[in-house]
């Protein structure tokens, strides 16, 4: 249960960082990840993924 | 597309319609006659704005077309992330409403874009204002865009804070923006109407949502309103910007002027829209053409009676550093600060800025006696574009200009109605034939070019092409400059030596990609 950030298309805009209700994202050399042991694709939170709604690039961020 | 664009007899019919209700609140414009009017954005006095307002507008390098020439200003982008999704906009690079579409600038984290400040301001002492622009929402980061003004507002107290939004979160950071004493808020307003702004916007980022289409247009324009109430209630000067969409919001831009001036916005800045397929933008790969230059000038005149106008923003990269079309941000780059020794001497920047002063002064008498001894206003009207470095002067060579001032000219006035970029004629000393055509391009509507100095070839090219080469006014003030050459124009037209002939529209060019 968790979701992924395909590097290769990452902006590196940070939108999706501020946005995870549980700090499972990060910056890791220009990009950002999620740390798959944090990401609980936001149930109990909200009723969608926070990081994908706020994500400009389409298909950026996807179920791993 | 190009079918739904309304003609630009629509557009002039419609301004007609609305000269009337528009009038009364253009009291200070009105009385220097319709060829003033065009020149009561923030040049020559204090128009139908309030005097306090003037009061800190009046040397404001963003806003009065005179200090424009004489102060700098620079942008840092601590703020790449945002909440909105803008159809003239690709992620990969830079906000294209602010800054130029296709170019990058480096991202800074506080701390860095502090140190990059206290640098510029440093090395150059007329950098006297400090925005905080695209890539991005200032807005949508606050933590980071707060931070950089807390730093700057303790070490460097005469540098004025600005930021720009679009508006979406700008009701929740009202108390914050006074607090930090910012001198000014920009919202980008393209619409006040919702099924207009979902041609524009496809998506915002809302209340842990993602909203598309009417809705989504709706919650903007509602949260851009009450930002722009609330800031006005708290007497924070604000400006709106509009990106000129032909065919979207070209016609609905004087509601969008109505609207924003009866909240209290004291400057509206008509942008046009920058599209080429390659910048990858929605609307640069669906085919949206941005305006001519005719065309941004005739909405510009439309909406001239309400909020003031605001002619002369140039669109620079988000972190450009300079003067005018100057950019010297290679000069301040991160590893380049890194190793620059900072004092931040406020004594020897307010004595530089006090020459400077002096000398913005002795461009506005200058400009005020040639108006006194022009000839007077007899319908004849000529644009002229002029190359310039700063101070307000005529004092750049022709093949050094990357671009042109462009003023409006009557036998009783000078208005400042933009610029115009252009690329470089001359690269390392030869000159780049390929770029004149270009350029002849981008000033195709004026009748005369005034510089310090040009060459024969592109001299002999420019006549052809019906625009006069001018060099004899070279290192006067602009306006003297150019009355002068208008009044000669006149009196050589009256002779009979030559003709006078209307001229085209031009090309507003869209920009390179990735170069900055
Ligand atoms: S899906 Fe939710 S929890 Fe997972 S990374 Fe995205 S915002 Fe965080
Ligand atoms: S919002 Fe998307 S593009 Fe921006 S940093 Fe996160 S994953 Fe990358």
């Amino acid at each position: 249960m968790a979701y992924k950030i395909i590097g290769s298309t990452c902006s590196g805009c940070s939108a999706c960082d501020p946005v995870c209700p549980n700090e499972a994202i990060r910056e890791k050399s220009g990009v950002f990840i999620i740390d798959p042991a944090k990401c609980t694709e936001c149930v109990g939170h909200f009723d969608t993924a926070q990081c994908v709604a706020v994500c400009p690039v389409d298909r950026c961020i996807v179920k791993a | 597309m190009q079918s739904a664009y309304i003609s630009l007899g629509d557009l002039k019919a419609h301004r007609t319609a609305l000269a009337a209700p528009a009038a009364p609140q253009a009291s200070g414009c009105s009385t220097t006659g319709s060829a003033g009017k065009a020149s009561c954005g923030s040049s020559d006095g204090p128009g139908d704005m309030p005097a306090e307002i003037w009061e800190k507008v009046k040397n404001h390098p963003c806003y009065s077309e005179e200090a424009h020439h004489h102060y700098a200003r620079m942008h840092v982008a601590v703020a790449p992330a945002c909440n909105i999704q803008c159809n003239y906009c690709n992620r990969k690079y830079d906000c294209s409403n602010e800054s130029r579409p296709g170019v990058v600038s480096q991202k800074l984290t506080p701390d860095q874009a502090v140190k990059k400040v206290l640098t510029v301001a440093s090395e150059i002492p007329q950098m006297t204002v400090l925005g905080i622009a695209g890539p991005g929402d200032a807005l949508a980061n606050p933590q980071k865009t707060f931070e950089t003004f807390r730093q700057l507002q303790e070490k460097a107290p005469d540098i004025k804070l600005c930021l720009s939004t679009n508006g979406l979160a700008l009701p929740d950071y009202v108390d914050e923006i006074c607090r930090y004493n910012i001198d000014h808020v920009t919202i980008t307003i393209n619409m006040v109407d919702p099924a207009v702004g979902e041609k524009i916007y496809p998506w915002i980022y809302w209340d842990h949502r993602r909203i598309t289409g009417y809705e989504a247009a709706k919650v903007l324009h509602e949260r851009q309103m009450l930002g722009l109430k609330m800031l006005t209630a708290r007497g924070v000067l604000t400006k709106i910007n509009s990106v000129l969409i032909p065919g979207i919001n070209d016609e609905h831009l004087m509601e969008v002027n109505r609207e924003v001036k009866k909240r209290g916005a004291f400057l509206h800045n008509i942008m046009p829209l920058i599209s080429e397929a390659e910048h990858g933008t929605h609307f640069g790969l669906t085919g949206q053409r941005g305006p001519s230059a005719q065309e941004l000038k005739d909405v510009q005149d439309a909406c001239a009676g309400g909020a003031n106008l605001m002619r002369h923003c140039r669109q620079c990269r988000a972190d450009a550093v300079g003067l005018l079309g100057e950019d010297r941000s290679d000069e301040f780059t991160l590893d380049k600060i890194e190793e620059m020794e900072i004092v931040y001497d406020l004594e020897k920047r307010r004595e530089y800025q006090d020459k400077v002063e002096a000398e913005r002064q002795a461009q506005h008498a200058a400009k005020e006696a040639a108006l006194a001894a022009a000839g007077g206003d007899d319908g004849m009207k000529v644009l002229v574009a002029v190359a310039t470095t700063g101070g307000g002067k005529v004092n750049q060579h022709f093949g050094h200009a990357t671009e042109f001032q462009i003023y409006e000219l009557t036998g009783a006035s000078t208005a400042f109605i933009g610029h115009r970029r252009v690329d470089l004629y001359c690269q390392g000393g030869y000159g780049e034939d390929e770029q004149l055509p270009s350029i002849v391009n981008a000033i195709n509507d004026c009748h005369a070019v005034l510089v310090a100095k040009i060459g024969a070839c592109p001299r002999d090219e420019l006549k052809a092409a019906g625009i006069e080469p001018v060099e004899e006014y070279a290192h006067e003030f602009i306006e003297k400059a150019a009355l002068a050459w208008f009044a000669d124009y006149r009196r050589r037209v009256a002779a009979g030596e030559i003709e006078h002939i209307e001229r085209g529209d031009a090309r507003i060019r869209q920009g390179a990609v990735m170069a900055a």
